[in-house]
């Protein structure tokens, strides 16, 4: 017997998606720690100024300069990967990937369930023992457990409605952090247009590259290190999996399942800004944003994108106008979306 | 080796008669024990204390704020129990919770039991879990209690009595299904051989008790949800492990939304009816419109829904009267009342506090007797007399004269005993049993139910909440295994 297909109920729709951010978001900041502690390797002085981008990327700053004050290595390392007061530190990611993952138990498959638990016990553990020498290895297994989970998922979840939420939650998560890094790392890079082309920026943008799994692709599609080519890369291409406008277009498509709309109409509100979004995308031209301004541009599009979740949130989230005192799980998740990466360093 | 040493100690241990020789039922898997590699068993037990951790069967506990999560601790070596025996306890089971269906469904229709005094009206109008709100309400098929999970337990004179009868929202069937599941995944030779009668259907007769009280009129398939409180809830891996098995959606009251007396929930496409709710919040918090008006966790209007015959609650809210220990005492009268038959299952003698002679008895002898608050389920508010302080006693002694409706009394009974591994060699633990009952067309009893086990030694309090832990438990489905050819 088939049985009628089942309806999602809203709030799982929610956790699902915030449960696929958080782990893609836990991966990216174990990205980001593990490409600067081998990046600094090459790198001949003054260490500091490494470390305080990433803060800026996680748009974090106030909180860590509140309780951690100094950029050290050290200290930036634990505030991203293990403090439990940094709501994205990998540690807080994970939980809260693994609590959403477990207030949906009975809609993800048991496989990714297991997966996401030993990913927390994990990283637990390792906040527990904290041992320097072993933290890139604890990086690389992060990010192989989150890609292992990606493929579970394919693999043993109903590719469903869920699933489309998933997948939707991924790919904005990713756009997100594509923009960011490249906001932060352009802003340091390119004081003025003048100072490039010295060994030292070629590796940093390298760097940048490799912080989003995209050096090799580089290579292959681009060749040689311009940051034009570099912008257009991550912003603008189709077919690298972390370029915004790649990510975009697969959150389109998500979204389209979802809702069942035909081809050529639009029923949502989040439709409609996904489909403009795509469209803008599209037709960049990334020399004219360089000109005018990276960081104005690449500003607008988190604006944008934050606007997505929120009529995501209306749309199917919270349908219904709720007179109680909700739990307040995605209220928060939302606000700490929202913070922006407040202002390169001066 | 691992049994070198083992003692009885003077309790029926369910594994070794009073001779210390191993029971017809159980000798089988001794053999396979000791024919194991030596340390086998202990690498088994570790695999799968892993297995649970990495599996997330966790519980959470209240009052704990360091390790809220902790998992329910599981020891290998199952209990037995023969298959003629277990006949008779389905019987016994049976016959109980259709006297106590019946009994229900009088105390909110009528009342014929107390008019002809069988059971004082003052314990009914005084039990806690008495809900008004409920009278004159027809469930569907007439069942109130469709789950329920009875704590048995075996006396060192052999017998087995009834200890509780958890009809409200008993919980537990989850680990006696992850149970034999890690039974098999970690120790799959100790099932050769003998015919242990299968767990597994319970999801599938659990749906279909579920799907057998829809309200008429709904369609073929109706749709059916379990309601959790949420992922905070001390059970909450019961009910999310439940609501896959079945296949069925998981709700919070918030996913909920009573209109015009018919229930929705909301989902990504707009609202849609819910037909039965299996639902495991007590009945406090079901309803704030209904019943407590701070709960959160409920849904209002939910009452008046099922009242209007839209929706089917399982189990039916005010079920829980039955669940009052006073009422406990009358359940022997009960059975002869509705059903005209003997018990088949033994109650504990229970001791009354209302009464006053029998709590003259009781504060005399706090130190031999195990007393009880009349409403707690989980081993909370209870005293165990000859493992208490002459303080503790005073102060229940305190309680019981400010409230002596509210406390009952029983012989501190000698548990039975089952050989757990403790460290790296065996030692007797307590154990009690909780059979589930399933209750929608007709009755079924599952093979088996938890075995809990009270890990301190000489504990006698079985409770998760107060470091109990658990066995699987197998129902043999021959009289006697046979022995197979080595």
């Amino acid at each position: 017997m088939i049985r009628e297909k089942r309806q999602l109920l809203s709030r799982v729709a929610d956790s699902v998606y915030w449960m696929a951010r958080y782990v893609e978001r836990a991966e990216n900041v174990a990205r980001f720690i593990g490409v600067n502690l081998h990046l600094q390797l090459d790198l001949p002085l003054a260490p500091a100024h490494q470390w305080q981008p990433l803060i800026d990327t996680s748009g974090d700053t106030e909180i860590f300069k509140e309780k951690w004050g100094e950029t050290t290595e050290e200290n930036v390392i634990r505030f991203l990967a293990f403090d439990d007061q940094n709501p994205n530190s990998i540690f807080s990611c994970l939980r809260f990937a693994r609590e959403n993952a477990r207030s949906v138990r009975e809609t993800i498959s048991s496989e990714m369930w297991e997966q996401i638990n030993s990913m927390y016990l994990q990283i637990q553990l390792q906040r527990a023992t904290r041992q320097h020498d072993a933290l890139p290895e604890v990086l690389r297994s992060i990010r192989l457990s989150c890609h292992m989970l990606q493929g579970i998922t394919e693999a043993t979840m109903q590719h469903d409605e869920a699933w489309n939420f998933l997948r939707l939650g991924r790919t904005m998560e990713r756009a997100d952090k594509t923009s960011r890094i490249l906001d932060v790392k352009y802003f340091i890079l390119l004081p003025s247009p003048v100072n490039v082309g010295t060994p030292y920026d070629d590796l940093h943008w390298a760097a940048v590259l490799k912080s989003v799994s995209g050096f090799e692709i580089y290579r292959k599609r681009r060749g040689r290190i311009t940051p034009l080519d570099i912008v257009e890369f991550l912003v603008t291409d189709q077919e690298f999996p972390r370029a915004i406008r790649h990510c975009v277009d697969l959150a389109g498509e998500s979204l389209r399942e979802i809702t069942g709309t035909p081809a050529g109409a639009l029923k949502y509100p989040s439709e409609q800004l996904t489909d403009v979004l795509r469209g803008e995308l599209a037709n960049a031209r990334m020399d004219v944003e360089i000109r005018t301004g990276l960081h104005e541009y690449l500003d607008g599009l988190q604006t944008k994108m934050n606007g997505i979740g929120e009529s995501l949130n209306q749309d199917f989230f919270v349908l219904r106008p709720d007179k109680r005192p909700k739990s307040s799980q995605s209220q928060v998740q939302g606000q700490s979306q929202r913070q922006k990466s407040e202002g390169a360093p001066a | 080796m691992l049994f070198d040493s083992y003692q009885t100690q003077g309790f029926h241990d369910e594994m070794f008669d009073a001779q210390g020789n191993p029971r017809p039922e159980a000798r089988l898997l001794l053999e396979t024990i000791q024919s194991l590699e030596e340390g086998q068993l202990l690498r088994s037990q570790r695999a799968a204390e892993r297995l649970l951790l990495q599996m997330g069967i966790t519980f959470n506990v209240y009052g704990d704020s360091a390790g809220t999560e902790r998992i329910f601790p599981f020891d290998l070596i199952p209990r037995i129990v023969r298959a003629d025996e277990w006949e008779w306890i389905e019987g016994g089971l049976k016959q109980r919770i259709h006297a106590l269906n019946s009994f229900i469904y009088d105390i909110y229709h009528g009342q014929k039991i107390l008019k002809d005094k069988i059971i004082p009206e003052e314990v009914i109008r005084s039990a806690t879990f008495y809900r008004p709100q409920c009278e004159g309400i027809d469930p569907p098929l007439g069942v109130w209690c469709h789950i329920t999970g009875t704590d048995l337990v075996r006396h060192n004179d052999g017998q087995i009595y009834v200890l509780e009868d958890n009809l409200r929202v008993p919980s537990g069937v989850s680990y006696v299904l992850e149970n034999r599941d890690l039974m098999k995944r970690t120790f799959p030779s100790v099932f050769e051989g003998l015919q242990v009668r299968p767990v597994a259907e319970y999801p599938d007769k659990l749906l279909e008790t579920l799907e057998a009280i829809a309200p008429p009129g709904c369609s073929d398939t109706p749709t059916v949800v379990l309601l959790t409180p949420g992922i905070y809830n001390s059970a909450y891996f019961e009910h999310s492990y439940l609501a896959r098995q079945m296949g069925i959606p998981l709700v919070e009251g918030r996913d909920l939304t009573v209109e015009d007396k018919v229930v929705s929930m909301q989902t990504t496409k707009g609202l849609r009816r819910v037909d039965v709710i299996y639902r495991r919040i007590d009945d406090d918090f079901l309803d704030p419109e209904a019943f407590r008006p701070d709960s959160l966790l409920g849904v209002p209007g939910l009452l008046e829904a099922y009242r209007a015959g839209n929706v089917a609650l399982a189990n039916a809210p005010g079920n829980g009267v039955a669940d009052d220990k006073v009422v406990y005492a009358y359940v022997p009268d009960i059975i002869r009342y509705y059903l005209g038959e003997d018990p088949i299952l033994q109650n504990v003698p229970t001791f009354l506090c209302w009464k006053e002679t029998e709590r003259k008895h009781v504060l005399q002898n706090l130190d031999k007797l195990v007393v009880k608050a009349a409403n707690e389920a989980g081993g909370y508010g209870m005293l165990v007399g000859p493992h208490s302080t002459a303080l503790q006693r005073e102060q229940f002694a305190q309680k019981i004269e400010a409230n002596p409706r509210n406390y009952i009394a029983q012989p501190t009974l000698a548990l039975s005993t089952v050989p757990t591994l403790i460290e790296d060699h065996m030692e007797g633990r307590h154990v009690d049993l909780r059979p589930y009952i399933l209750f929608g067309k007709d009755i079924h009893v599952m093979a088996g139910g938890l075995t809990r086990v009270a890990l301190r030694k000489g504990s006698l309090v079985v409770n998760s909440s107060q470091g109990g832990g658990s066995k699987d438990t197998w129902v043999l489905s021959t009289a006697a295994p046979k022995a197979v050819a080595r």
